[in-house]
């Protein structure tokens, strides 16, 4: 599969590297003319003279686009950029380029109403932005050049060009090691990534509207294929692995440092938010991840964890007049919730498969349920029902007051910074609890039973009490996320802890955040727990729909990808083993149609 | 060790062997049907028995009986005396070991990890030691890699430790589960057809992996069909045949006993052979 093919398209080698050059250029340049006539697209591109709102992204991608031919043009000192060959790379930026310039321009055209609604200057993006892609199909390219689609209706024929397009790019490679740098050197990188991670973060948590969040995911998802098809990512990966304590370190002060780029708190909690949702996410992962049990009632135990902190906050609505401090509350969520996850857990786990999510599904609306009805009237007063448990105090912290904003020089954090900074040091355990769990006798036993339960049950595994620390232990980490839940949002009321809604967390977007993210990973669920919190966050405008175009791009997602974003080592070998065999056939298929000029014209589609 | 060298059985002297494993009147019904039909089988401690029968004949079925997957209708297990649980993973603990007939890797895990999960049972820390990461921790987690990557170099896996398990070739897959088996520390290995699928060099290699594994001092009680396998092999041969257990004894026996030959290649038709004898008469 490596060895080098002819181009798809027929350009000169230096004309196809200087139209990947100057496309890229050009491109930047035409964001710094206007596009529209009236701000009334969101993020005003009527400007001459500074790109605004989604033109700094098609800018961000043309500069990335020069970036990376300078190693095309063989400059000293640039082929660090492109350890597995400049090309591909280029490539899949110039689909990025052309793509969020052409999303722009087509989301301009739609919501103004009409084409004439774009500015000579939109059209000069149009056209920029196709350079790049259409000067890199006319470099050799590593995969098999693209043929005609045989037959079939619009699904059949974008299916298979975004095929073709993705085998063009190629595999992501297998880099053979190089010798480590000066240590401080390496060092510096992996701080140097975290702060380029916080930006990119932080980026698109602040966006103001769905088109530039939508531009936003298109540039970043196509930006990192190009950079792992560069082999950028795999070097990383061999980097963070020999300073794994640096790299976490350097994450996890990256992530204490977003709330100080914030002035406003609202970005604090979506923050806070996230993180309460992706630790959950991580805590169902022991459950689902390692020991395969699905488990579509999680969300109970989030709930069980936020009312027992609840119950214990002081609360003067909770009929319970303790007041503990926060680690006291914390430990009674836990308990609760693993005592809770042991009470579910052990009637429920002598099932497999989708008896066990079918049962555990009935439990978490039990859950639900139950809570509606502790109400006083239909049963005994302890939940307030529908009210539910109002006007929890914030938390005092050794003096340090979550309520109330503090200034740290020139820095103010906010109520939510506050919390932000204490969830994350939940986060962080949560983390270690996993990463420890995994790696060990206990770990291996809970992979063994997701593998095969009859042959880790002949190991001398006792799969019943191992599937059932399992579920307790991931009962417990989602209580502890529960407890400062309750804090955070002041109130603690049933409507969250059910099955499926338009916001999580619920049982159903928690499945999912694993799913999407990768199972049995750490970033896997912490990924996907991000992006399906600031979808529904950021597409307000698809109202009602939402949840359609969700259940749409799930789908879809898991067509294309089904380990999920962040691919477990073993996972990625077991989904995409055969993709090599059959990739064989087809590029012995596709090769004779190379030179044929409608091959190009599908690209461009699949690009744009 | 070579396969010449072998066949030599062993001395009369063992006789006083001290038994193993001793299955006794094991009955085992699904339903209406009577899968295993009161089997008696004694494994003494260094043997190797084999274990064969035609297909469906049970064999595999008395396997689960004796491991724990299944707990027979009628009958006791007894494993150094003592009646066994009826739990696999207690059944393990105890020390029988097995393999199966299709091979039940932990195939999304590496080669070293599905040997590590075999030392389940003879490592205790739990949860809470692992969280902790205590130097007792760190102490038994490289203990048990050394032991589990010593199995692999017996069975000459080494170089691959970091490969996933089923991205093995299928011989290797099989001394695979061997060694993930005999990682529990066994006093008994059941290995329920180990060459199935093998071609014959790959048989003479699983020939003497059995005797190295019997000189560790290793019991083995092994269902196979290759004949030669198993002549060339076990000290002793009980043959199954419809649940029942129908002779038992060295390889003389076992190849000599008619009733073996019936159930193998069937009986000579007697109506046949009559009609044959009688149109002779007639002419």
């Amino acid at each position: 599969m490596t060895t080098t093919k002819s181009p798809a398209l027929p350009l000169p080698l230096p004309a196809a590297k200087a139209l990947v050059l100057a496309g890229g250029l050009a491109t930047a340049a035409s964001t710094f003319i206007h596009w529209t006539w009236t701000s009334e697209f969101p993020g005003d591109l009527t400007v001459d003279g500074y790109p605004g709102g989604l033109q700094i992204l098609t800018l961000a991608a043309g500069l990335l686009i020069a970036l990376f031919s300078l190693p095309l043009y063989g400059v000293k000192g640039t082929r660090w950029l492109t350890p597995a060959g400049p090309n591909a790379p280029v490539l899949v930026l110039g689909a990025a380029a052309a793509a969020t310039t052409w999303f722009t321009l087509i989301a301009i055209a739609t919501e103004l109403g009409g084409l004439a609604n774009l500015e000579p200057g939109g059209w000069i993006a149009g056209v920029a932005s196709l350079l790049p892609l259409i000067g890199a199909l006319g470099l050799p390219q590593t995969g098999p050049t693209v043929g005609l689609p045989s037959s079939g209706g619009v699904l059949a024929i974008t299916r298979h060009y975004l095929g073709s397009f993705t085998r063009l790019v190629g595999p992501n490679p297998d880099l053979a090691p190089v010798k480590p740098l000066n240590r401080w050197v390496e060092t510096l990188i992996i701080i140097a990534v975290a702060g380029l991670g916080l930006t990119v973060f932080t980026y698109g948590i602040v966006t103001e509207y769905g088109e530039l969040f939508i531009g936003f995911l298109i540039l970043t998802a196509l930006g990192t294929w190009a950079l792992m098809r560069a082999g950028l990512v795999s070097r990383l990966t061999a980097l963070t692995a020999r300073h794994r304590g640096t790299t976490t370190a350097a994450a996890f002060a990256a992530a204490a440092a977003f709330p100080f780029t914030q002035s406003d708190d609202h970005f604090a909690s979506v923050g806070v938010n996230i993180l309460i949702f992706a630790t959950v996410a991580l805590g169902l992962n022991v459950v689902v991840g390692l020991a395969g049990l699905l488990d579509l009632g999680y969300v109970a135990f989030l709930g069980v964890g936020a009312y027992a902190a609840a119950l214990v906050s002081g609360s003067t609505s909770s009929p319970v007049g303790l007041h503990l401090p926060f680690w006291g509350a914390a430990l009674v969520g836990m308990a609760a919730a693993l005592v809770f996850g042991v009470v579910i857990g052990a009637p429920t786990l002598r099932l497999r498969g989708d008896y066990l999510a079918i049962v555990t599904l009935g439990f978490g609306e039990i859950f639900r349920i139950a809570v509606n009805s502790l109400d006083g009237v239909s049963g005994p007063k302890v939940t307030n029902g529908p009210n539910g448990i109002r006007n929890i105090p914030d938390l005092d912290i050794l003096g340090f007051d979550f309520g109330q904003a503090h200034t740290f020089g020139s820095f103010t954090l906010g109520r939510f910074a506050n919390y932000f900074l204490l969830m994350l040091l939940v986060t962080a355990f949560v983390v270690t609890v996993f990463s420890r769990a995994n790696d060990s006798r206990i770990g291996r036993a809970w992979v063994a039973i997701r593998e095969d339960e009859t042959a880790a049950q002949a190991m001398g595994i006792n799969g019943f009490k191992l599937k059932l620390l399992a579920f307790a232990l991931g009962a417990a980490l989602a209580g502890l996320a529960g407890t400062v839940m309750a804090h955070v949002s002041y109130s603690v009321v049933p409507d969250p802890y059910q099955f499926a809604g338009a916001v999580p967390p619920n049982s159903a977007f928690l499945v999912a955040a694993v799913v999407l993210g990768g199972m049995g990973t750490i970033a896997g669920p912490l990924l996907g727990a991000t992006l399906l919190y600031l979808i529904p966050e950021k597409l307000v405008f698809l109202k009602e729909y939402q949840l359609l175009v969700f259940g749409i791009a799930l789908v879809l997602l898991m067509r294309l990808r089904p380990e999920g974003l962040i691919a477990n080592r073993r996972a990625q070998l077991e989904f995409h083993d055969k993709d090599t065999d059959t990739a064989a056939p087809a590029e012995t298929d596709d090769a004779p149609a190379s030179t044929d000029p409608g091959s190009t014209a599908g690209l461009t589609t699949a690009g744009a | 060790m070579t396969t010449q060298t072998v066949p030599a059985p062993r001395p009369e002297g063992t006789a006083a062997a001290t038994p193993l494993l001793e299955a006794s009147g094991v009955v085992m019904r699904f339903g209406g049907l009577t899968a295993v039909n009161n089997v008696d089988l004694t494994v003494n401690t260094g043997e190797i028995v084999g274990l064969i029968g035609p297909n469906g004949a049970g064999k595999t079925t008395f396997f689960n009986c004796l491991t724990g997957l299944y707990v027979p209708t009628e009958g006791t297990v007894r494993y150094q005396g003592t009646v066994l649980p009826p739990k696999p993973h207690l059944v393990t603990s105890a020390g029988i070991a097995r393999t199966f007939q299709n091979i039940r890797l932990f195939a999304n895990m590496t080669v070293l990890e599905n040997v590590l999960v075999g030392r389940h049972t003879r490592t205790k820390e739990g949860l809470l030691s692992a969280l902790l990461r205590g130097p007792g921790y760190k102490k038994a987690e490289a203990e048990g890699r050394e032991k589990a990557m010593e199995l692999l170099e017996f069975i000459g896996l080494d170089h691959k430790a970091d490969h996933l398990s089923r991205n093995l070739p299928y011989g290797e897959q099989r001394k695979l589960e061997i060694a993930r088996a005999m990682a529990s520390e066994p006093g008994l290995l059941l290995l329920d057809e180990p060459t199935a699928g093998m071609n014959p060099q790959e048989t003479r290699a699983a020939e003497e992996l059995v005797f190295a594994i019997r000189d560790k001092g290793i019991s083995i009680l092994v269902i196979e069909h290759d004949m030669r396998f198993i002549f060339n092999l076990c000290d002793r041969t009980a043959v199954l045949v419809q649940g029942q257990k129908i002779v038992e004894g060295d390889k003389e026996t076992v190849q000599n006993d008619e009733r073996v030959i019936t159930a193998y290649l069937g009986a000579p038709l007697e109506g046949a052979t009559d009609t044959a004898a009688s149109t002779e008469a007639d002419q």
